[in-house]
């Protein structure tokens, strides 16, 4: 039954997979990648890592690609210019391709990574796979996750970096000075002498 | 998991850089344009802070700390100090041409600062979990620092190809990674090692996964034929970032391979010392046959830098410690003459213009025999005329190379030099035997005056007296 379970997912899998790369809207193949990233949960599922498979729905179903989605409408991407040359670069690229595919196929196959290779993970520990993984995550690991968050501060930093322009180059309204502002900042009133009719 | 507090003083430095770098964050923010400066001394002052700490608290033997993440030993030590006083005369060097180009802001000072913490994590790593993001903390900040003249779609252009390239080659790093992790079952690099030599493992399997492994480094490093974003990223850089990511990174990306190769895979060396003879040759022959075509000097240095990084693996894959240190010396060295040369582009260049042509140099000589003098001991050391110093950072790998018994590419090596010596001559002869076509007097600051005089009479001066820097670096990895 497992096993069944297993190839169902596997195979939307590899079909939403090769899909977001073939598909011709971008919309679409982000849709298909969210597809892809849901059926890689199910299987984390099947290997009893609840953590990781609800990390991967809701951080990157549920933020990443919503964003991701966000980008691709609003940019105008034109297919048209993606897929010059497409045709002139096809043949080499598809030798490249199938060699490397051919010469992985063949390591990375049964022979040497079948299941009888590999043992399961022992799956029938007391602690909850969260709890696990917060202990190392916490005590054995804590030096590459504070690396990580550094590395996230500094995404932040570039982020701004390149997108941030100065004040003076947006041209915006501050609310609170215009309430602010009295007749006297903007209107003069001239005393002048009345002309005579004549 | 327990750590006292004697366990984080060796780790101080990191900890010191990484504070300093948000203090810095934070006071940048609420600095008012005209005093902008202090961002730029308390840089430095970091940088020194962390010399200090790194050469005051040394480990008595290579010391494991933060659970095995975390190396403490000789060669750390000295990449690290070397990685400071790169930096500290990157900022020197590049002050006056971030103001004069309007780069002038604390971003820049504090990625460069991340870089610089990449670096020293990737350095201190002794695990590929913190290699790896070592690696990803300096490339990050580096792709940032390439973008950070937004104004200009050269420097966009190039940051995009660095960002593509660099996120695909950390992908094929990543993923042959996952498969020695898979086949050892560790991450710990002396745990690798010792998982292999039991050998009880597919020795195709292992070469499967080392393959990815060098292709990620050797695009990290530079070399051929996985240099192609090598000549885009420095020519469309601002110099300033360009001397940056041709120097420094250069250590770190060396103690990377030092790691992976010699720590974790030293019995897999029979595989990597060939697919390192395939990379050294192709660098050497491409770098300097198609740096003599090169009429933008960025781009010729780029090339340049290929045919080094060609000498650097040359030493690596004579797989003993010798050639490990003879290596070590070459990257130490290069990173110094490659400084120097940017420098002096740097010192060319003012507000509206870079130099960046080959033209740019013409009659050096007849504006400032001085600076044309210092060129010329760069030019010189680069292509390995004796005495200057770059001649004995050649001798020792070359040594190294013949005394394991690869004549055939000490031989080789030696006529691509010969061929590249050309290149080199030729700014030596732009710079004395051509008439100036820029005549603009050169406006220096007496820091940079001070700190180019000081980088060209030391490439002198160990050149004559080559042996101290090649002891340390023979004391480290011994």
């Amino acid at each position: 039954m497992i096993k069944l379970i297993f190839y169902l997912f596997a195979g939307i899998l590899i079909f939403a997979g090769t899909r977001v790369i073939t598909v011709k809207n971008p919309v679409h193949a982000a849709m298909f990648l969210v597809l892809s990233f849901f059926s890689s949960a199910a299987i984390w599922l099947l290997l009893e890592a609840e953590f990781l498979a609800m990390t991967l729905v809701l951080v990157y179903v549920g933020a990443v690609m919503v964003l991701f989605l966000f980008v691709v409408m609003m940019l105008d991407i034109n297919l048209t210019v993606l897929r010059e040359g497409f045709a002139r670069y096809f043949p080499v690229g598809a030798l490249v391709g199938s060699l490397i595919l051919i010469e992985m196929l063949l390591l990375v196959g049964p022979n040497y990574f079948g299941l009888d290779k590999f043992q399961v993970p022992d799956t029938a520990s007391t602690v909850p796979n969260t709890v696990a993984l917060g202990r190392v995550l916490y005590t054995e690991y804590l030096y590459a996750f504070e690396i990580a968050a550094v590395i996230l501060l500094v995404a932040m930093v570039a982020a701004i970096a390149l997108t941030m322009r100065s004040k003076r180059q947006n041209k915006y309204q501050d609310p609170a000075r215009q309430v602010e502002v009295s007749a006297h900042d903007r209107l003069k009133v001239l005393k002048m002498p009345a002309e005579k009719a004549q | 998991m327990n750590f006292t507090v004697t366990d984080l003083s060796l780790m101080l430095p990191e900890i010191f850089v990484l504070s300093m770098a948000c203090i810095i964050l934070i006071v940048d923010a609420y600095l008012p344009e005209r005093l902008r400066d202090l961002t730029y001394q308390l840089s430095q002052g970091t940088l020194v802070g962390a010399a200090i700490l790194t050469l005051g608290i040394q480990p008595e033997s290579s010391t494991l700390l933060m659970s095995d993440l975390f190396i403490s030993d000789a060669m750390s030590v000295v990449l690290k100090s070397f990685v400071y006083l790169i930096v500290f005369a990157v900022l020197l060097y590049s002050r006056a041409y971030l103001h004069n180009h309007k780069l002038f802001c604390g971003e820049y000072f504090v990625l460069v600062l991340m870089a610089t913490l990449g670096m020293m994590v990737m350095i201190s790593a002794h695990h590929l979990l913190t290699l790896y993001l070592g690696l990803e903390l300096l490339s990050l900040s580096l792709y940032a620092l390439v973008a950070i003249q937004r104004d200009s779609s050269q420097a966009s252009e190039a940051a995009m190809k660095y960002f593509v390239l660099g996120a695909l080659a950390s992908g094929i790093l990543l993923y042959g990674m996952s498969i020695l992790y898979g086949l050892t079952g560790t991450l710990e690099l002396s745990e690798i090692a010792k998982a292999i030599a039991t050998g009880q493992i597919e020795p195709q399997l292992l070469s499967f996964a080392l393959v990815f492994i060098i292709a990620g480094l050797a695009f990290k490093l530079g070399a051929v034929p996985f240099h192609m974003w090598l000549p885009d990223v420095y020519q469309g850089a601002p110099t300033a970032i360009t001397l940056f990511i041709g120097s420094a990174p250069k250590l770190a990306a060396f103690a990377m391979v030092m790691r992976i190769l010699s720590e974790a895979l030293p019995d897999l060396h029979h595989d990597w010392q060939n697919m390192l003879i395939i990379l050294a040759v192709l660098s050497i022959a491409l770098g300097n046959i198609v740096a003599i075509a090169q009429t933008n000097i960025k781009r010729m240095l780029a090339y340049s830098t290929i045919s080094h990084m060609g000498f650097l693996m040359l030493g690596l894959l004579v797989a003993k410690p010798d050639g490990y240190s003879a290596a070590m010396f070459y990257t130490i060295v290069y990173a110094l003459m490659s400084m120097g040369g940017f420098a002096m582009l740097l010192l060319l260049s003012r507000a509206g213009f870079d130099a960046e042509n080959l033209d740019d140099l013409k009659g050096l000589n007849t504006r400032s025999p001085w600076y044309a003098f210092i060129m010329m001991v760069i030019m010189l050391s680069m292509a390995g005329i004796p005495p200057f110093l770059g001649f004995w950072a050649k001798w020792a790998v070359l040594s190294q190379v013949v005394a394991h018994g690869f004549i055939w590419l000490a031989v080789l090596a030696v006529i691509f030099s010969v061929i590249g010596a050309f290149y080199y001559l030729r700014i030596v002869r732009l710079m004395y035997f051509e008439e100036p076509s820029d005549t603009a007097p050169l406006q220096v600051n007496t820091d940079m005056h001070l700190a180019v005089s000081v980088n060209g009479l030391a490439i002198l001066a160990l050149g004559i007296l080559p042996q101290p820097l090649l002891q340390v670096c023979i004391q480290s990895i011994s």
